[in-house]
């Protein structure tokens, strides 16, 4: 590699450089465009220098937007609120359900356990309208539509393969010994599973949880199908906001600065983990 | 995979402690399998709506028909519109992730603090969702005042109408999944790289093999498990494609942006037609499982090498 000729740096420098600027550039536009008014917004030429205003988050927060035309009501906060208590609380009912099924395939060999895998790993690819769209008439039938309930059992479909899959990997890392060896001293199975297995584990369930948590806030389809306007989260929500206001473009930038930052705080924090967990323990980060 | 086998501990009840710990698997994955069958029965119930007369906005013409939907779907052109469109949405956006990920992924395979920092930056358009990825880039490509418009005015391009108008819709959309996948197939790519073998480059070098022939004989026949693995996965979700196509133009304009996914939904909504909608996405899902079925073969031989390295 020592090899490497001035030329071929430059041309490695100049590659990079395109390249980060296309995968970021529209991160960083859409986050000036949240602190712009209208006006600035609708300069032509476009320009990198404004006074920052903070009027877009308030409008959102408040939830009153007062302009010329009257006042609008926007619903946004609401929004984020759905996003939150979806993604947390079907995450933390993915753990529950998932982690000891995760300890069973890791663990056991038992009849159909491999079926019963992989069943749910194709559950991963399969096209998700083929179970929601006749999944939203029986939940007509059964007063599952638009309830917290009933989005967050669908939720499972996205977070249980995912730590299913990501958290027995996990556990098969560890050696059955050390667990034998506890079970030995006369301890029961669940302490065993309690105190040894799952901190054991611990990083590992950490970062399943946390990619689950991000595939489950960015999810669209699911409450587009089966959520109404009080209960969509902000992937829905921002796009019924863009189709009611028109033309506060200054807000829709606010609207999707929130509406992503979230995520994208937890990959920096959690990037080590999300190899692993994104190539559903194929390939080690 | 070695098995545990708790029968082995000493217990004071080994009658009812052995039926327990047979039990004591299914009590631990009863969920999953609850959830399997949760998403069977309307999985099942889609397949049997795809044979039936079924609309509802006239339940009264509802009525068995067999396969006559999937033989009104041949004889469609818009039916055809659709796989066309699939097809080169995926062909064309997974073609280009895989090599712009390849090539990213060779530039920044030197582990280093500025390679490093950069591959974790380039994870970000892959953690925002989709739908709003869409967003963000159609308030770029705002005829108004989109940045992007601008810039291509500057460059002498007047007028692009980007997913508003026919021939420049698929391209738009195409480049936003470009946008947000890319990544993916880079961050695998980057690990699979990193964690090849140090003997035949080593090897090659002291040889003065040429870098080119390195690469085509060594490189890529060693990545191609982490190529194959990573294209799979865009192959079955980018088949599917949904949020982004929705969120930028709902299937327009016009028909040119129908995928499967996009074409089943609006059946079903605009057009009340579950049967049809539903034989839609029987015929995708046959495609998704074909493809899936190589995908796991695929993935679980990745997944034991890597398993094994630990």
């Amino acid at each position: 590699m020592e090899h490497i000729s001035r030329l071929e740096r430059a041309i490695r420098g100049i590659l990079l450089t395109l390249i980060m600027v296309f995968f970021l550039f529209p991160i960083f536009w859409i986050f000036l465009m949240s602190f712009q008014t209208n006006e600035d917004i609708l300069r032509i030429p476009p320009s990198l220098l404004f006074s920052p205003t903070l009027s877009n988050y308030q409008a959102l927060i408040t939830g009153k937007l007062v302009s010329a035309a009257g006042t609008l009501d926007i619903a946004f906060m609401g929004n984020l609120w759905n996003s939150v208590l979806l993604s947390t609380v079907s995450v933390a009912v993915a753990l529950v359900l998932g982690v000891p099924a995760a300890y069973a395939f890791a663990r056991f060999k038992f009849p159909l356990s491999e079926d019963i895998a992989f069943t749910l790993l194709s559950f991963r690819f399969a096209p998700p309208l083929l179970v929601l769209l006749p999944l939203s008439l029986y939940y007509q039938q059964i007063g599952l539509t638009d309830t917290y309930v009933g989005l967050i059992w669908v939720y499972q479909l996205i977070a249980l393969p995912l730590i299913l899959w990501i958290v027995r990997g996990y556990f098969e890392d560890i050696s059955p010994d050390i667990e034998s060896a506890y079970r030995i001293a006369g301890h029961s199975w669940w302490r065993t599973f309690t105190r040894i297995a799952v901190p054991l584990a611990g990083p590992g369930i950490a970062a399943a949880g946390l990619l689950a948590f991000i595939f489950c806030w960015n999810n669209f389809v699911f409450a587009l199908v089966l959520a109404s306007a009080d209960k969509q989260p902000v992937t829905v929500g921002s796009l019924a906001f863009v189709t009611a206001s028109g033309i506060q473009y200054g807000q829709i930038a606010a609207a999707i600065v929130l509406s992503i930052t979230p995520t994208l705080a937890i990959a920096l924090y959690a990037q080590r983990y999300l190899v692993e967990g994104l190539s559903l323990g194929a390939v080690k980060g | 995979m070695t098995q545990f086998a708790p029968e082995t501990a000493i217990s004071p009840a080994p009658v009812l402690r052995r039926r327990r710990t047979k039990l004591l698997p299914y009590i631990l994955s009863l969920p999953a399998l609850l959830i399997c069958i949760g998403i069977l029965v309307p999985f099942v119930s889609a397949v049997y709506y795809s044979l039936l007369r079924y609309r509802l906005n006239l339940p009264a013409m509802k009525g068995f028909v067999w396969f006559d939907n999937y033989k009104n779907l041949i004889y469609d052109v818009e039916f055809w519109n659709t796989v066309r469109v699939s097809l080169l949405y995926t062909g064309l956006s997974v073609g280009i992730e895989v090599l712009l990920g390849l090539l990213i992924a060779i530039l920044l395979q030197k582990p280093g603090r500025l390679n490093n920092m950069m591959s974790i930056l380039l994870l970000l358009p892959l953690m925002t969702a989709p739908a709003l990825a869409a967003l963000m880039w159609k308030l770029m490509t705002n005829p108004n005042f989109g940045i992007l418009s601008y810039l291509l005015q500057l460059m002498g391009v007047a007028d692009f109408k980007w997913a508003s108008a026919p021939s420049s819709a698929l391209f738009t959309v195409i480049l936003v999944d470009v946008w947000v996948y890319t990544p993916f197939i880079m961050i695998l790519l980057l690990a699979g790289l990193r964690s090849l073998p140090k003997q035949p480059f080593e090897a090659a070098a002291l040889d003065g093999v040429p870098r080119h022939f390195v690469f085509f004989r060594i490189t890529l026949p060693m990545l191609l498990p982490y190529l194959m693995t990573a294209a799979l996965f865009r192959l079955l979700d980018a088949i599917q494609q949904f949020d982004i196509v929705y969120s930028m133009t709902q299937g327009g304009p016009g028909n040119t942006l129908l995928v499967f996914q996009v074409r089943s939904y609006l059946e079903f909504y605009q057009y009340t037609n579950v049967a049809k909608s539903s034989a839609l996405l029987v015929i995708l899902w046959a495609i998704t499982y074909t493809l899936s079925n190589i995908f796991v073969k695929q993935h679980l031989k990745l997944r034991e090498r890597a398993r094994g390295q630990a």
